[in-house]
């Protein structure tokens, strides 16, 4: 047998579960989405299976349906920034990611708090550089208001390029220069309060697959947070990014491909798919079916059967139905999708919103979930990825108890963190500052 | 005569690590204090002192914790989502220092607006403190029902909009995190300003004064209770603390026989400086006087005056029983004596249509 050269490193973080229906509240082990004792519980586990990092999502207004408060998913979560850096107290090496919105903050204020999380981790810092459009979530705002989309990406790069001037404003061997930004969104002068961290800058993470979102992260981010869950769309979505960033002068390795993906296991093949679709079931109850087919008709279809076939209605396109989601650009042709895929199989509603919706990335056993993983980072459909489990706060306790043994095994995933920052264990250079 | 109380800053200037914070936070734990607060600005080099407190939470197990959070330049969404989730790491002990930022070099940081007036900076906090208020009100402590026969996870008929519109800003609502541990955190202002007391005297459930004598404390309380009184409140419902520069540097600074001196006025505020066992006398007679319901002392030199502070001061004030040994409960309210407010939309919710 052959020695076998160590292949290319997989990287991966934990997603903590919350707010979509992704998250099963229903089953008897989830405990509180609030508790910091879950976070904590979460967060030792990812450090336990040496994780690059820890990720948190954000949330500025409760999601609305029919004009009504959404009540069936897990809603309401601390946070972020603040949860995080608690976590600094109970982990070592952990990375800990945030997602924060770059159109409801102002720079000099989250560059400092976000300075601070990356001191008080000594350098475990990263941030998810989210954007709003809607003038739904501005009713929390001083600014409030509606800011089209392309205004949304250049504010947020404009943002992104002052967090960094003022994180270069400090030599690195401590003195304090004042700066000075004056751009198109911001006008700001003045002395940072805040030092060069261990890591220089937190990492900067972006998430999104429009075109805008691939320029902004080839151009500014060091991850890109992406949803590919196949090995060919992962594939050249990772050509189509890597390729994007020499005309910033960047390397391809600058960039990290991080796929946010589900997985569970079974000690057989069987097994597994047979707790995969139990998953999805109580993913997609008969109340969430009805509701996951309200958000692409944008119309009240409370009638319906869930068990029963799809409406023949049309969608109405400028429905308001639905408020602080994500909306659907094309709900015609998703409707459409929907019925050819019910009629050609014969699913009801629940079970089309099964199929479409409740999608999981790795089925199988360790073994096998093992083997795929390594088969996406070795053939360049993804450098790592993001564990989205489906359980608060036990839901990563088995992969990394019965997974990351076997990841090392093969050579694809680290034994032991060799650095301290989140950049050393993403690799990644720390940022050159002004000297 | 009602319970004593005792608070200690801990800031560290120059410090941008979390270890010295944390041995001074559990410094004064050792010592029962009610709380640690620590200073912010977004004008003097340090780091965000909500940040620093979080960052304590978990390796502390009872003292409150306190930062400055500043409510010019800010928004009042983020940060009583912030506050709140800091009441949640710590399981109940969190509180925040209302602070405003009067100058136009902090202005130009964020580049929005002009240096107000301090009575009008005063007046937006006071809005600011009454919304996040609202906002922690705007989940009933029950609204997570997870009923599974009805798929539902939350009651939504128990959260609330709160649709605040005030001078500087609206606010719909409801918060995205669900009310805190102790239904509203501990909302701290120093009422020194004058501007500033109406806000203490409205929204504030410790408000700090920088007397330097004991006669002037007592007036200041006297005249935050009566305040207090004609904005609807309780008096009782506030605590005053006398706030102090303590230096309790030895041989270098001999103490003066007695405080008789009190202290002196200087540019951080009235300044003591004697040795642990005459503050503790000085603690003592303002206290037993009825002029202050509590001290909030901060160290000159943090390491060497918060120890003689906790093992001199604190160990005399227990000594003579003026003082608690150990923690009765476990949130900042209850080290302080003050009740855990009811949601004013639960009433409202709870009375006949």
């Amino acid at each position: 047998m052959t020695e076998r050269t160590p292949g290319k490193q997989i990287h991966l973080a934990a997603h903590f579960p919350g707010v979509n229906s992704t998250t099963v509240w229903t089953d008897p082990r989830s405990r509180s989405h609030i508790d910091f004792s879950s976070f904590q519980h979460l967060a030792r586990t990812a450090e336990r299976g040496l994780f690059d990092f820890f990720f948190l999502a954000e949330g500025l207004r409760l999601r609305e349906h029919k004009g009504r408060i959404h009540d069936l998913d897990v809603v309401g979560r601390p946070e972020a920034l603040t949860v995080l850096t608690a976590l600094a107290a109970v982990t070592e090496r952990l990375g800990l990611a945030g997602t924060v919105n770059a159109t409801f903050n102002e720079p000099y204020e989250l560059a400092r708090r976000l300075a601070s999380l990356d001191h008080l981790s000594a350098g475990r810092a990263a941030w998810n550089v989210v954007t709003t459009s809607d003038a739904f979530t501005g009713e929390n705002f001083r600014r409030g208001g509606y800011l089209d989309l392309a205004e949304r990406y250049t504010r947020a790069a404009e943002f992104l390029a002052t967090a960094r001037e003022l994180w270069d404003s400090w030599t690195p061997d401590g003195r304090q220069r004042p700066f000075a930004h004056h751009g198109r969104h911001f006008a700001i002068e003045g002395e940072f309060t805040v030092p060069r961290s261990p890591q220089g800058h937190p990492v900067v993470i972006q998430a999104g697959d429009s075109p805008e979102g691939r320029e902004f992260a080839a151009s500014a981010a060091d991850i890109i947070f992406t949803r590919h869950g196949t090995l060919e769309a992962g594939r050249e979505f990772y050509a189509d990014v890597k390729g994007r960033l020499a005309a910033y002068g960047r390397d391809p390795d600058d960039l990290l491909i991080m796929p946010g993906v589900s997985y569970v296991l079974g000690d057989t093949a069987a097994e597994a798919q047979e707790k995969a679709a139990e998953i999805r079931r109580k993913q997609v109850s008969p109340q969430n079916a009805i509701l996951a087919l309200e958000q692409v008709w944008g119309v009240d279809l409370s009638a319906y059967d869930p068990d029963g076939p799809l409406p023949d209605i049309d969608p109405d396109p400028g429905s308001e139905l639905v408020q602080g989601r994500v909306k659907i650009t094309d709900p015609f042709a998703v409707a459409a999708k929907w019925r050819a895929l019910s009629e050609a199989k014969g699913l009801s509603i629940r079970q089309t919103v099964i199929e479409t919706t409740a999608r999981q990335s790795f089925i199988g056993t360790p073994d096998a979930v093992a083997a795929e993983l390594a088969e996406f980072v070795a053939r360049d459909a993804a450098d790592g990825f993001i564990l989205v489990p489906h359980l608060t706060p036990g839901g990563l306790d088995d992969f990394v108890d019965r997974v990351v043994p076997l990841l090392q095994e093969r050579g694809v995933y680290r034994t032991e963190y060799r650095g301290a920052t989140l950049r050393s264990h993403l690799g990644l250079r720390e940022p050159a500052g002004k000297g | 005569m009602s319970s004593l109380h005792l608070a200690a800053a801990i800031d560290h200037p120059g410090v941008y690590e979390a270890a010295p914070y944390a041995e001074l936070a559990l410094l004064a734990e050792g010592g029962a204090l009610d709380f640690v607060t620590l200073g912010d600005s977004f004008a003097r080099p340090g780091l965000d002192a909500l940040a620093v407190a979080a960052r304590l939470a978990p390796g502390t197990g009872r003292i409150g914790l306190v930062p400055t959070v500043t409510t010019t330049h800010t928004e009042p969404f983020h940060v009583q989502a912030a506050v709140a989730t800091l009441d949640w790491v710590s399981h109940g002990r969190a509180g925040w220092v209302v602070e405003v930022s009067e100058t136009e070099a902090q202005a130009r940081l964020f580049g929005r607006r002009r240096a107000e007036a301090p009575e009008q900076l005063w007046q937006e906090a006071g809005e600011f403190a009454d919304v996040a208020a609202r906002l922690w009100d705007s989940w009933e402590d029950d609204a997570e029902i997870r009923d599974v026969p009805t798929g539902r996870f939350i009651d939504r008929d128990k959260l609330h909009y709160v649709d605040f519109e005030g001078r500087a800003f609206s606010v719909r609502g409801p918060s995205i995190v669900p009310r805190p541990p102790q239904g509203h955190p501990v909302t701290v202002v120093d009422a020194t300003d004058p501007w500033a007391r109406e806000a203490a005297a409205r929204h504030a459930d410790v408000a700090l004064v920088r007397s330097p004598s004991l006669t002037r404390a007592d007036a200041a309380r006297a005249e935050l209770r009566g305040l207090a009184t004609r904005f609807g409140r309780d008096p009782d419902t506030l605590r005053v603390f006398a706030s102090l520069v303590v230096d309790l540097g030895g041989g270098e600074y001999a103490a003066e026989p007695g405080h008789g001196g009190g202290p002196l006025p200087t540019a951080e505020g009235p300044a003591y400086r004697g040795g642990p066992v005459d503050l503790a006398e000085l603690i003592a007679d303002w206290h037993r006087a009825g002029a202050v319901d509590g001290f909030h002392l901060t160290p000159v030199e943090p390491r060497r005056d918060l120890e003689r502070l906790v093992n001199g001061t604190v160990a005399l004030l227990q000594h003579r029983g003026l003082f608690r040994t150990f923690y009765p409960g476990s949130t900042l309210r209850e080290h302080l004596g003050l009740a855990r407010p009811a949601n004013r939309y639960a009433a409202l919710a709870g009375e006949p249509s």
